[in-house]
């Protein structure tokens, strides 16, 4: 069925390392960026670091119910990135800066 | 421990780690999102290795090429394609980097502490789309039913926020803003 048998070769614990050293990454862009866009994207990375680890546990234990959730994070996914964008458009409409470090100014 | 993997594998993951460490560090942001972009087709690729058919195409479809489509779109709108972040000081990388490596040490060291997950039986073409729709459209159908909600939600306050204001009901008044 795959192109390789990849249940004798991979262990599931390279799987996790990998997902662990992509969330990281993306815990890192977190931390480190202030471009507002681009902490979306690191957000994106660190959910496609979870999607990885879901897909190869449910792969590996034969239950579809890992790639199910996988299809919910998407869709979390796909609607936090639309409005996440749209609130950004308008903080660059009102501010003409997308820095995440110029929105302490925000009062209550 | 790595020269007995197959050699996709190790390609697949070198190439996903390093597209996604110049997401993260690249200064234009329109090289991020095509780097980002990138990143989707790796994971995409070892989808399919994990005999994961469904979700790799959908991977494909949703990720690379509606919201990053949406990212890209946004970035050419606001015209931030240039480098405009302001220079931060190395003591925010390397607090940041202290921080994302102990969560790595962290957790690295907790799966070493602890048992050893092995797989248990390995069922052909759970991935296939018939397997998948009927465990999403019997056990999982009031979540996709709450999906549609919380989608339907977003689409309207997606347009709510993005509509350009006009004069006299403005979201967040002019004064406000500029101070």
């Amino acid at each position: 069925m795959s192109i390789l048998n990849i249940f004798n070769q991979v262990e599931i614990s390279h799987y996790i390392y990998l997902s662990t050293v992509l969330f990281c990454i993306g815990l890192f862009g977190v931390l480190f960026r202030r471009n507002a866009i681009i902490l979306l994207m690191c957000i994106e990375l660190m959910l496609n670091a979870v999607n990885l680890l879901f897909t190869a546990f449910s792969t590996y234990m034969g239950d579809a119910d890992g790639q199910i959730f996988v299809f919910f994070i998407m869709v979390v996914a796909a609607a936090e990135a639309a409005v996440g964008l749209a609130i950004l458009v308008l903080v660059y409409r009102n501010t003409r800066k997308t820095d995440v470090s110029f929105l302490d100014q925000l009062k209550g | 421990m790595l020269q007995n993997l197959p050699i996709p594998f190790l390609v697949l993951s070198f190439l996903t780690i390093l597209s996604a460490l110049y997401v993260v560090t690249s200064k234009n942001p329109v090289h991020s999102v095509l780097a980002l972009i990138f990143t989707f087709f790796t994971i995409s690729a070892h989808y399919v290795l994990l005999n994961a058919q469904f979700l790799a195409v959908v991977n494909l479809i949703v990720y690379a090429g509606a919201i990053m489509v949406l990212f890209l779109f946004v970035l050419m709108l606001l015209n931030l394609s240039k480098e405009s972040e302001p220079v931060k000081s190395n003591w925010w990388g390397i607090a940041a980097a202290i921080s994302a490596g102990s969560l790595l040490l962290i957790i690295t060291a907790a799966f070493q502490v602890s048992g050893e997950a092995v797989a248990k039986n390995p069922v052909e073409g759970i991935g296939l789309v018939k397997a998948l729709g009927k465990v999403l459209f019997t056990r999982f159908v009031v979540p996709f039913e709450l999906t549609g909600i919380l989608f339907l939600a977003a689409m309207v306050g997606a347009v709510l926020l993005g509509k350009r204001e006009k004069a006299g009901e403005a979201l967040i008044s002019k004064e406000d803003s500029n101070g």
